[in-house]
């Protein structure tokens, strides 16, 4: 695997790990499977990419695409605390009126960003570093740049879960009938943690239009596989009940998925063809997944010292 | 002495013509990397017209030519990943087939030459800035259907036709696009365009049956999710006597009456000349992207006779391909 290729797999893991950390909060922390997200990555990609195609700063753009994503997840928890709706349903009905919504958005359905401002113009700072490095520059700047925004937001993420507020999501989340008796208004944190979730993957989305150089309302596909798959993978890297860990393990899980792709694309000698993409990820992942009922190699590098 | 003098001088040619094939050798080891958004028969065959043509030029895969082909099985971030590691290995030349790979590729280098195919606006796309000076590494065809040719054929095999039904997924660039410029040329021929919007290959049904009585024949664009569901649309034309015409021809021998469109091999054969053109040692920036040529007029009789629609002689005459 080429340093190109090791770094474009380590971007689109970062980006993709905002989308595993979005799907933490649903699945893991509220216990609410949202399938909003494949709805929301575009939503985000379509509102930066026309407000930056409009001339608006990107930093702007950023900003109001995770508004947008916030308030699409608020529909969903909306659907489901209002109407009693499944969760699994509301999320459904929000992703699929957000293909059109994403539409009118866009007005079109793909927008180029190639020569346009993006977030990643502010860490150009980081180039002199860089070419200290040796390394290659452009890319390198997007990896730099997108770990920077990253490790923020998952930090901040995990400073959020240990706070009051945040405990009481996870109770809500852990034992919603325990944490209603304590007085915890489950509503209330479903709602704010369902509208965080979408918000972080609408994020991702803006971030994907900005370093991949388009939006087009076709990226949303498979989504809430690539994040599941990311949170997994985390987990079975990394056993262990601390939130700071588990939150940092999604990262880890994200890049190690695309890593995985890109090594799923560079099989050829093993006879395997393009059209085999998809089977090889899928065992790739699965090994993965086994591997606990075995043995983790990598699990005791990670281990506290003693119990 | 004369044999001897034979002997050292053709040793001599040998030694010469061993060392001016290996410099030839050296000289034409190229690699050239082929990268879609999906596979699909157009696109596939799109891909193995730029291989045919790259061999009539004198470049063989395994010999003098490392052929690479990657597709990004529908996923844009798996399209941008492809990218990434195209730009890595740093190949002779790319070939990106359809708009979001070659979108990836322009942004993932500036310096490796990259000929995109089967994108229908590149300047919207933004791939390239100028079709007649693109500049910069990117050059290649676009595959714009020549859409008044199969408008006026459509008008010549319905003549009392006024409205047509185009079935559309308002999510593909390309269609958009299309459906666009088919608005634009409709009223100079008194037709009135009737949209039914199809995003998944699930809805392409419904979105035709909603057309039944509303219009005088159905139009699918080269849309991907349409062109994919065009079993359903063809059942809906020949069981309410509703033409159905396709912009490529690969449907029309599935089914469809008739089009005038890219034969998607040719349209590789094309892009492949390009590529051979770049190889050459041409800069990508100094080549004009081209609309793809070679439309041909395909018919089928036997869905036409199913559809009711009669093919007058003269057109069969014309036909490049009449399917019974």
């Amino acid at each position: 695997m080429s340093l190109i290729a090791t770094l474009g797999a380590i971007e689109i893991g970062l980006v993709f790990a905002l989308v595993a950390l979005g799907v933490y909060i649903t699945f893991r922390v509220l216990d609410f499977p949202d399938l909003t997200v494949d709805g929301t990555l575009p939503l985000g990609a379509a509102v930066a990419a026309a407000m930056i195609a409009g001339g608006v700063n990107p930093v702007f753009a950023t900003l109001a695409a995770i508004v947008a994503g916030c308030l699409a997840g608020t529909v969903t928890a909306w659907l489901n605390i209002r109407f009693a709706i499944l969760h699994l349903l509301a999320g459904i009905l929000t992703m699929s009126a957000l293909f059109s919504i994403n539409l009118r958005v866009m007005g079109v359905p793909n927008i180029p960003l190639m020569n346009r401002p993006t977030v990643i113009d502010f860490f150009t700072w980081l180039n002199p570093f860089i070419a200290i490095l040796g390394l290659p520059a452009r890319p390198t700047l997007r990896v730099l740049a997108l770990l920077i925004i990253v490790t923020v937001i998952a930090a901040l993420l995990a400073r959020f879960l240990k706070t009051e507020f945040g405990l009481a999501m996870r109770a809500t989340g852990a034992n919603p009938r325990m944490a209603r008796a304590q007085g915890i208004r489950t509503d209330m944190y479903i709602y704010v943690g369902v509208a965080l979730s979408n918000g972080l993957v609408a994020l991702a989305g803006a971030l994907f239009a900005q370093t991949a150089g388009f939006a087009d309302v076709s990226i949303g596909t498979g989504t809430i596989i690539a994040g599941l798959a990311a949170v997994i993978l985390g987990e079975t890297i990394f056993r262990s009940r601390s939130i700071v860990v588990a939150v940092f393990s999604c990262l880890i899980g994200a890049i190690a998925y695309r890593l995985a792709i890109a090594l799923a694309l560079n099989a050829g000698w093993l006879g395997l063809r393009a059209s085999d993409l998809n089977l090889v990820t899928a065992v790739l992942v699965g090994i993965a997944l086994m591997l606990p009922g075995v043995a983790n190699p990598l699990r005791g590098l990670f281990k506290r010292s003693a119990p | 002495m004369r044999l001897r003098a034979t002997m050292i001088g053709s040793g001599l040619a040998l030694a010469l013509l061993a060392g001016t094939a290996a410099v030839a050798q050296q000289a034409q080891k190229v690699t050239v990397a082929v990268t879609a958004i999906v596979e699909h028969p157009a696109l596939d065959a799109a891909r193995d017209g730029v291989k045919k043509a790259l061999e009539d030029a004198g470049y063989k895969d395994g010999a003098n030519l490392t052929f690479r082909y990657e597709s990004a099985q529908g996923s844009p971030a798996t399209a941008a990943q492809i990218a990434q590691k195209f730009a890595g290995e740093n190949p002779t030349v790319i070939v990106a087939i359809a708009t979001p790979s070659a979108q990836a590729m322009v942004t993932a280098t500036q310096t490796i030459p990259v000929v995109f195919t089967a994108v229908t606006d590149p300047v919207a796309a933004q791939i390239v800035k100028d079709r007649q000076a693109p500049g910069g590494n990117v050059t290649g065809i676009s595959d714009f259907s020549p859409l008044e040719a199969q408008f006026d054929l459509i008008k010549e095999l319905v003549p009392t036709a006024k409205r047509i039904g185009v079935v559309y997924n308002p999510g593909e660039a390309n269609s958009v696009a299309l459906l666009n410029a088919v608005k634009a040329l409709a009223p100079a021929r008194s037709l009135q365009i009737v949209e039914a919007s199809a995003g998944r290959t699930a809805d392409v049904s419904g979105a035709a049956q909603n057309l039944v009585g509303k219009v005088d024949a159905i139009y699918l664009p080269t849309d991907n999710t349409i062109i994919s569901a065009l079993g359903t649309v063809l059942n809906v034309g020949a069981d309410n006597k509703l033409p159905v015409f396709t912009g490529d021809t690969e449907s029309v021998q599935k089914g469809s009456v008739a089009s005038i469109g890219f034969d998607y091999f040719q349209v590789g054969v094309e892009t492949g000349a390009v590529v051979v053109r770049v190889l050459k040692g041409e800069k990508p920036g100094s080549i004009p992207v081209k609309n793809a040529s070679g439309s041909n007029l395909v018919i089928n009789t036997k869905a036409a006779a199913a559809m009711g629609v009669t093919i007058p002689p003269a057109v069969q005459a014309r036909a490049k391909q009449v399917i019974n």
